[in-house]
């Protein structure tokens, strides 16, 4: 999560809401801030001593607890192991290691906090990704005699990843180095280094004994060298929560309630703010309503407005069919709807994510099915190198493409955090989590809204019976679609020659002829793509209206982008699918444009790095992988006869 | 928001998600200031509705108070009360140790109500800071088919996306009041005015800090005549909320063999 991006704003406004209120003597214990920390580092850096450290020095441990310790560690043979107090279970003390996420609560002077602490083996990381998700800030453990390991610059990567902006460090056991100054700084810097390389900051490095007390609560007087904070003072020099009510609103639909007479819409606010009248976009559905009320119970007066972090329930001046998934926002600021996405994932599964693969989706409230169309990179988190690869193992972080068969309502993980990342579900089990790219991919969501509002139509005289019975057949959009390579063009052309040869009004409309002029403002953005076919969809329709059969050839390979195309001549579309499998087509490559993609000179090339969404119920498939140029074009004429020429009853 | 209100907006968001995802479920309610917190908020969720049966799994041994508050709020908040029982003692393990084994009876008599109207979940108000096994739950935590708890292999929970696809045989536990602790419960009952049973305020220098059976729950030295005054005296005290209950403190392990069994 960028959460450094609002936080100073944010932060500012409720320090002014506070000191405008008066604190009675109740209110202050309230008003304490719970802070949540996840302890991170590699097995055996000391997380747990650190904690139980933590726990002693504050003040937090129930009498008779460091004595309890102190038996049982004996019982053990061990010195007081202060690592005892989380390992609850019986079974990890015995094997001393910390099996699951454990939450402790201590208090420091200044505020209360939660400690999580993440457990450092490998196979464990499950539960360090459940731990360090709802974490404010990180403490990451090093140890001072081996440094930086394979497990801390996973969790750094990771908790890069599930967006902890906020990281300490502490160098731990630097009793074992003699308190040495030198290896301080060394492990220091590769700590730095490695931060550094992946976009983060350490906020402090503070050198420590957990065993010993050194520097967690107070100075202490075996490192003269060090001027910097204690791990107390350094928690508290952590930052708040971060203010998502100053960002876009989103409110996902978590269920709807009948109740009694109201239809109560209910979900949490993730970002943003929401006032009664204000008029709500409801995604995907793209439909509109005002708020009529926000509902409460117990509450007195029913609040007016509502913001980031509220459980609500609104009710809405007319009665919309929504359901649980639909997302919440305000015209001006919607999410993107798309039925693709990248997305930096963390692998959990046991079984390895594949190419081709489908897995259940959830996304705030949505789900829905999607497939893995492409595995971009792999990512070393160790080295940060990137690899290619056709399988995800358990533990592996990757980029991927994703492709749903619905459209999904969402943003882009770096502009709205919490609207902007997922998990993936295999049979009945969480197998990853990621975080969502835009980047090179259109928002399917258009401006359908005719945007000059004095548009009149005009109604035609001449009704488009009288055009095809002067033409002897219909107009009409023959809407070819596939992967390039396929053989859109070339039967297009074909076709219009034989149709022109039969004395049929006909017209094709491809990348060359409409790129020179009607689209020669539009390049090659994911967003000039749409709004190309969106162009050819209408100018075909025009076509259309005219008589004339109208053929276009591109791969256009959304379905939404064919359905408004659909829309804009209803009853006169035909979809036709030009059908060939990439590998066909990549052995054409007519234009050398695979070899390209392949090479990585073209991004987000269909069919090998960009999803095609095939037609679901295409009115005519044409294979081209099985039949020559010849047997197709006489397919698709004899469908045009049969579905354009006037019938005898029609004349 | 303050922190009760970010706590009261997480635990609603969690019982919706809850009644949205599975079905049938029932919310345990065992009298105590938790549970009392938790129906609160379900009333809260449910805008005044609760939408499922609350259920009381009754061991018999309670206090007339815990019995009198039952009688009175049910009625009074127009809750689908069940009153499950327990069987006897001596159908439980007799390994046990002795309020362990009284414990065990109580894990019984719900497996029992589980069964009988085939629950898919209970919503239970456990809290993390109460005992050290408790702070490794889930907030949707599954059962297999013999209501054991795999600790060791529990699912991933982050981002607000909880486990709710199971094998079919499978139960759940959910607990909306996991991320509280024992002064946020207090805090929240005086600012919501939630009632509460009479045992937790002093008289004669003794109150009750947490509430069991009457035989195996022994109060805590307290002045503390008011709600107010718990809440100071939380503030300062570093003795174990469960300190009076004697079954967490028989064996060094017998509270984890009590939940890994389906102790709640």
């Amino acid at each position: 999560m960028n959460r450094d991006s609002n936080r100073d704003g944010a932060t500012l406004s409720e320090d002014a809401k506070q000191s405008d209120a008066l604190p009675g003597p109740d209110e202050q214990v309230s008003e304490r801030s719970l802070h949540h920390i996840v302890i991170v580092g590699h097995v055996d850096h000391g997380k747990s001593s650190l904690i139980g450290r933590l726990l002693h020095d504050t003040n937090s441990l129930p009498p008779g607890k460091v004595e309890e310790l102190e038996q049982i560690s004996a019982r053990r043979g061990m010195e007081i192991e202060w690592s005892f107090v989380l390992d609850a279970f019986q079974a990890e003390r015995d094997q001393a290691v910390t099996i699951d996420t454990t939450q402790i609560w201590f208090k420091t002077a200044l505020r209360d906090y939660v400690i999580i602490d993440a457990p450092g083996h490998r196979e464990f990381l499950k539960n360090m990704v459940s731990g360090a998700a709802s974490a404010d800030a990180a403490v990451m453990v090093v140890d001072a005699e081996e440094g930086v390991r394979e497990q801390s610059r996973r969790h750094a990567y990771l908790l890069h990843l599930l967006g902890v902006r906020q990281i300490a460090v502490v160098v731990n056991k630097m009793d074992l180095v003699d308190f040495s100054q030198a290896r301080f700084d060394e492990v220091s810097g590769q700590i730095t280094d490695y931060l550094r390389s992946i976009g983060a900051e350490p906020l402090v490095i503070v050198p420590i004994s957990a065993r010993g007390g050194d520097n967690i609560a107070s100075r202490s007087e075996r490192t003269p060298w060090y001027d910097g904070p204690t791990v107390i003072s350094a928690l508290d020099g952590f930052h708040g929560h971060p203010g998502i009510g100053a960002q876009p609103l989103r409110l996902p639909i978590q269920d709807v309630y009948k109740f009694d007479a109201r239809r109560i819409l209910a979900g949490r606010i993730e970002s943003g703010s929401l006032t009664v009248g204000d008029t709500l976009l409801f995604s995907p559905s793209n439909k509109t309503a005002r708020i009529r009320s926000i509902e409460a119970w117990s509450a007195g007066d029913l609040p007016q407005t509502a913001s980031a972090g509220e459980s609500v329930g609104i009710t809405l001046d007319e009665q919309l069919f929504v359901e649980r998934g639909e997302l919440v926002s305000h015209v001006e600021k919607p999410p993107k709807l798309s039925t693709v996405f990248n997305a930096r994932l963390f692998w959990l599964g046991h079984q390895p994510l594949k190419v081709g693969a489908r897995y259940k989706l959830k996304l705030l409230t949505q789900e829905a099915e999607v497939t893995v169309k492409a595995i971009e990179r792999i990512i070393d988190t160790q080295t940060l190198e990137n690899a290619e690869g056709d399988l995800v193992e358990r533990n592996a972080v990757a980029e991927v493409t994703l492709h749903s068969r619905k459209v999904l309502s969402l943003d882009d993980y770096g502009d709205l955090p919490r609207t902007g990342r997922f998990v993936l579900i295999e049979d009945y089990d969480t197998v990853g989590g990621g975080v969502i790219s835009m980047e090179g991919l259109p928002d399917q969501r258009q401006a359908i809204t005719v945007k000059s509002t004095n548009v009149i139509s005009v109604e035609h005289r001449l009704a488009a019976e009288a055009r095809a019975s002067r033409n002897g057949h219909y107009g009409g959009v023959l809407w070819f679609t596939g992967l390039s390579g396929a053989g859109k063009s070339t039967l297009a052309m074909e076709v219009e020659q034989r149709l022109f040869a039969k004395g049929y009004h006909v017209y094709v409309l491809d990348g060359d002829n409409v790129r020179r002029g009607l689209n020669a403002n539009l390049g090659f953005s994911p967003e000039d793509r749409t709004e190309n076919i969106r162009r050819v969809g209408e100018a075909a329709a025009l076509f259309a209206d005219s008589g004339i059969i109208c053929i276009t050839a591109f791969i256009s390979p959304y379905r939404v982008d064919r359905d408004r195309a659909r829309a804009s001549a209803p009853g006169r579309f035909h979809e036709i699918y030009i059908e060939a499998d990439v590998e066909t087509c990549e052995q054409r490559d007519p234009k050398g444009l695979y070899k390209k993609a392949r090479a990585g000179e073209i991004s987000q090339f269909t069919g090998i790095s960009a999803p095609y969404e095939p037609p679901e119920s295409a009115d005519l498939v044409v294979d081209t992988s099985n039949h020559s140029v010849a047997e197709s074009v006489e397919h698709i004429i004899r469908y045009i006869e049969k579905a354009f020429t006037l019938k005898k009853s029609d004349g | 928001m303050d922190r009760l209100d970010e706590l009261e907006a997480q635990s609603v968001y969690i019982l919706r998600e809850a009644y949205n995802r599975i079905e049938p479920l029932a919310m345990l309610w065992s009298l105590g200031k938790d549970s009392n917190v938790m129906l609160w908020l379900a009333r809260k969720a449910f805008f005044g509705h609760v939408p499922f049966p609350v259920m009381h799994v009754d061991t018999g041994k309670k206090f007339k108070e815990m019995y009198a508050f039952r009688e009175r709020y049910a009625a009074e908040w127009n809750l689908d009360f069940l009153r499950e029982e327990c069987p006897p003692i001596d159908a439980v393990d007799a390994s046990l140790p002795p309020a362990a084994r009284s414990a065990a009876r109580k894990t019984e008599g719900l497996r029992q109500a589980i069964a009988k109207y085939q629950l898919k979940a209970v919503i239970a108000g456990i809290r993390r800071d109460e005992q050290a096994t408790r702070a490794k739950e889930r907030v949707f935590s599954p059962r297999d088919e013999t209501g054991q708890w795999d600790f060791r292999d529990q699912p991933p929970e982050f981002w607000d996306q909880y486990k709710t696809d199971f094998p079919p045989g499978a139960h759940i536990r959910i607990h909306p009041l996991l991320h509280w602790t024992e002064l946020d419960i207090w805090l929240y009952t005086r600012r919501e005015g939630i009632p509460i049973v009479p045992l937790y305020l002093a008289k004669d220098g003794k109150r009750y800090r947490s509430l069991g059976d009457q035989d195996i729950t022994n109060p805590v030295e307290s002045d503390a005549a008011t709600i107010d005054d718990i809440i100071a005296e939380l503030q300062t005290t570093n003795t174990a909320e469960r300190a009076g209950r004697a079954m967490d403190h028989e064996r060094e392990d017998a509270f984890e063999r009590l939940r890994a069994t389906g102790y709640m």
